[in-house]
């Protein structure tokens, strides 16, 4: 039992280590390392602009999309390879949360599903950063219920398709070129089956972008309209009916997604706790403080050494085990619970937001403002209990009354 | 990076468990928990004709030599049994402390004779309701004689060695003493989990051999506690994976209102979550075995943190395993309250929950005190 590199592992790091050194934009570094929660510090200057340009030089040395193939912009590096990039990357690798989700989910789905041209059209600049992807599931309708969604894809009669609809909750839409869209196609079977997938020109004539201004007060994510909006039919990913399939591709996709880690904000409270003066002395030495404390320092360090396993599994050429699916839980709740927690060291004050609240402090109130989200988005707490419940656990799904329904018949409001 | 066990000792776990599974189904642990016998001495005989006492005991003090990361994956397996044994007493605790403090003479009188069953050991530190504390001990040696009352000592009634905590010369020492010999009287007392037993020695005027250097007892025994608490760690994250077994397998074949009980989201998310303390305790303890078989300066807060993990993860899957089970989860046939009982005694029997949770925010602060380290 060891935290150490096979020795192709430490050559690979080397090497990496010495790109970043001779290569990394160096002048933001302090800005970054200064980022708070949920938003990324880069001292004033335009964060696409930073972020597209670390993507561009990444790509331009094989160091963008390393579990990609090389001839659509990646490395072909191994999974412990992408991993050990991560861990160098370090505080840069913030310059890669705009291509999220198209280097995570976007990606993957049309590698798996559309044709080689082109895959090989969408795919580098994607990986160069010159394209910004998101994807367009989420609807107001179609949350947690995913598969009931709403937007409507209609065949005409020169075979290209008409989208009309509303999705929500699309992070990063405002920036983004292209998007994979999951659509209903037929209503009349039930609705898993009714639904297809396509990708598409975000600029297409139709495409309207809207701002969500957040609970939080920020808007991070978009709703989009369509209207009338024109897919050619060679955009179609997958067959027609089988929208629910794809999807599956980029949702698995999420999976290998490992070794940064959740955030539980634990460091910084413990911080934030050894410096906190109280009339009794530092708020550390309060007996509750430390109970409190211990309990978020055992989630946090589960966590981290979770994922060590998962690691693990990956250096040995292993596909990691379930256990990774508590991350998102885990991390959710603790950092809700644990924001409030440090509002309520500060005593009235706690309330204060503004120049009032030393800076160190105020993140607190950022995040216990941002976390209702962490515990909603990509598949809430509870969705995440089924699934660890089902498909860890062995335990039956729910029972579907709407599963072999038509769509079109499925009762859209409790009060009739 | 290889954080996991090796191939070999995960066979080694797996023969541990198929042994258990043969000589330690959980009607043996219901002998104990209801029958005169202290502790089930064919199982004990067993485990120490496996090899699995001696583990992590050098060959030349009568041990197999392997190491505390096969001590790991036993443990765990004897977690997920209930074994009615006094491993933690005699190896964890008794065995490590004179591994690291003993002399050449001590090891050569008691290791073998540890590693082979033949003789039991324990430590005898609490007197009494409320936490140990370095200034509170009143058990004392003058003289080379020991007096005092400690209780409760697990396994103090069947136990032949004790390693005792007691004051001398103002300071906290460490003394083993010969509970066979003179100056020693015993009972066994009730606890909450009769499938182990419990203790109360009063010693009058025993004679009492030091254990390491004068005035370290207290860091000393700090330290083999640590080691202990990782192994007992184990035990815990393997009784947390049974009872959460025990509660999804329930919730398969329970039916009710015309449907599994495991269909309900109620059920469903409460097994969720203790599936997610039990992996989180798991990769804990992992930490907890890599920083005590490297001997790592990390392992008083690893030790601290698979401690208190492992105390959540088995209280919560053991008390939540009785909710799935309902009302047949409370008799006294289902097998559910052998798992809530050894929980909750294993969560207080190196010193309780809030105790551990203190040390690790103590040790957390002095680590993110210390100037890096390289």
């Amino acid at each position: 039992m060891n935290f150490d590199d096979t020795p192709q592992e430490a050559e690979f790091r080397a090497i990496a280590r010495a790109w970043l050194d001779a290569n990394a934009p160096k002048e933001l570094e302090a800005d970054l390392k200064k980022s708070g929660f949920a938003s990324m510090n880069v001292g004033g200057r335009d964060p696409i602009q930073v972020s597209k340009a670390w993507q561009k030089k990444k790509q331009e040395a094989g160091w963008a999309c390393l579990h990609w193939p090389k001839e659509y912009g990646g490395r072909g590096a191994t999974p412990i390879e992408r991993v050990i990039w991560g861990q160098e990357e370090g505080v840069f690798g913030a310059l890669s949360g705009t291509f999220t989700i198209g280097h995570g989910m976007c990606g993957p789905t049309i590698m798996a599903w559309a044709s080689e041209e082109h895959k090989r059209r969408l795919l580098p600049p994607m990986a160069s950063g010159e394209h910004i992807w998101c994807q367009l599931f989420s609807e107001p309708a179609g949350g947690s219920d995913l598969a009931g969604l709403r937007t409507r894809a209609e065949q005409d009669a020169s075979g290209d398709w008409i989208i009309n609809g509303q999705k929500i909750w699309t992070s990063g839409a405002q920036h983004s070129d292209y998007g994979i869209l999951i659509t209903r196609t037929d209503p009349n079977v039930p609705k898993h089956k009714g639904l297809t997938m396509f990708w598409l020109d975000m600029k297409s004539p139709g495409v309207e972008v809207r701002p969500i201004k957040q609970a939080n007060g920020q808007s991070s994510f978009n709703e989009v309209y369509f209207t009338d909006v024109r897919i050619p039919d060679d955009q179609r990913l997958g067959a027609v009916g089988d929208g629910w399939k794809v999807s599956l591709t980029t949702l698995m996709n999420e999976r290998l997604s490992i070794g940064s880690g959740m955030p539980t904000g634990f460091p910084e409270l413990f911080d934030y706790c050894m410096n906190l003066q109280t009339m009794d002395g530092p708020a550390i030495d309060d007996a509750a403080v430390r109970s409190r404390l211990a309990q978020y320092a055992v989630k946090a360090s589960g966590l981290k050494y979770t994922g060590m396993r998962a690691i693990s599994a990956l250096s040995k050429g292993e596909t990691p085990g379930p256990e990774n699916s508590i991350g998102k839980l885990v991390a959710g709740a603790t950092m809700q619970d644990l924001a409030m927690f440090a509002l309520d060291l500060q005593g009235q004050a706690g309330v204060l937001n503004g120049e009032d609240q030393p800076e160190a402090a105020s993140r607190f109130q950022a995040m216990l403002l941002r976390s209702p989200a962490t515990r909603v988005e990509g598949g809430t707490d509870e969705i995440l209990r089924n699934i660890i419940a089902e498909r860890v656990l062995g335990l039956p799904g729910d029972i579907r009354v709407d599963k072999d329904v038509a769509f079109k018949d499925i009762p859209t409001s409790g009060r009739s | 990076m290889n954080f996991d066990f090796s191939d070999e000792q995960k066979q080694l776990r797996d023969e541990a468990r198929r042994f258990l599974a043969d000589r330690c189904p959980t009607t043996a642990v219901r002998a104990v928990l209801e029958g005169p016998e202290p502790y089930d001495r064919a199982l004990w005989k067993g485990l120490a004709e496996m090899g699995f006492l001696g583990a992590a005991i050098p060959e030349e003090f009568g041990g197999v030599g392997l190491g505390h990361l096969e001590l790991c994956v036993i443990a765990e397996e004897l977690g997920r049994a209930l074994a009615p044994v006094p491993m933690a007493s005699s190896i964890y605790l008794a065995a490590e402390f004179l591994m690291a403090a003993g002399s050449e003479a001590q090891k050569r009188e008691w290791l073998p004779k540890l590693a082979s069953g033949e003789a039991i050991g324990t430590f005898a530190l609490a007197e009494g309701v409320g936490r140990v504390t370095e200034g509170g001990l009143k058990a004392s040696v003058a003289g080379g004689k020991l007096s005092g009352v400690k209780v409760p000592v697990p396994d103090g009634d069947i136990a032949d060695l004790a390693v005792v905590a007691a004051r001398s010369g103002g300071q906290v020492g460490l003394f083993l003493v010969d509970l066979n010999g003179p100056g020693v009287s015993r009972e066994a007392v009730d606890s909450i989990d009769p499938s182990r037993s419990q203790a109360r020695i009063t010693f009058d005027g025993a004679p009492a051999d030091p254990l390491g250097a004068a005035g370290e007892g207290w860091s000393l025994a700090a330290e083999v506690m640590d080691r202990a608490a990782v192994l007992v760690a184990f035990e815990q994250v393997g009784g947390a994976d049974r009872a959460l077994e025990m509660g999804r397998d329930y919730a398969l074949e329970r039916m009710a209102f015309g449907r599994q009980i495991g269909s309900f989201q109620a059920i469903k998310h409460m097994l969720a979550d203790m599936y997610v303390s039990a992996t989180l305790a798991r990769s804990n303890a992992y930490y907890g075995a890599w920083a005590l078989s490297t001997g790592s300066p990390e392992l008083p807060v690893a030790a601290a943190t698979a401690r208190v993990s492992a105390t959540d993860a088995f209280q919560h899957c053991a008390k939540n395993n009785i909710q799935v089970h309902g009302g047949m989860g409370f008799t006294w046939a289902f097998d559910c309250h052998l798992f809530y009982r050894r929980s909750n005694a294993l969560a207080l029997g190196l010193g309780s929950k809030s105790t551990w949770e203190d040390l690790l925010i103590d040790r957390l602060r002095k680590r993110n005190e210390a100037p890096a380290a390289a």
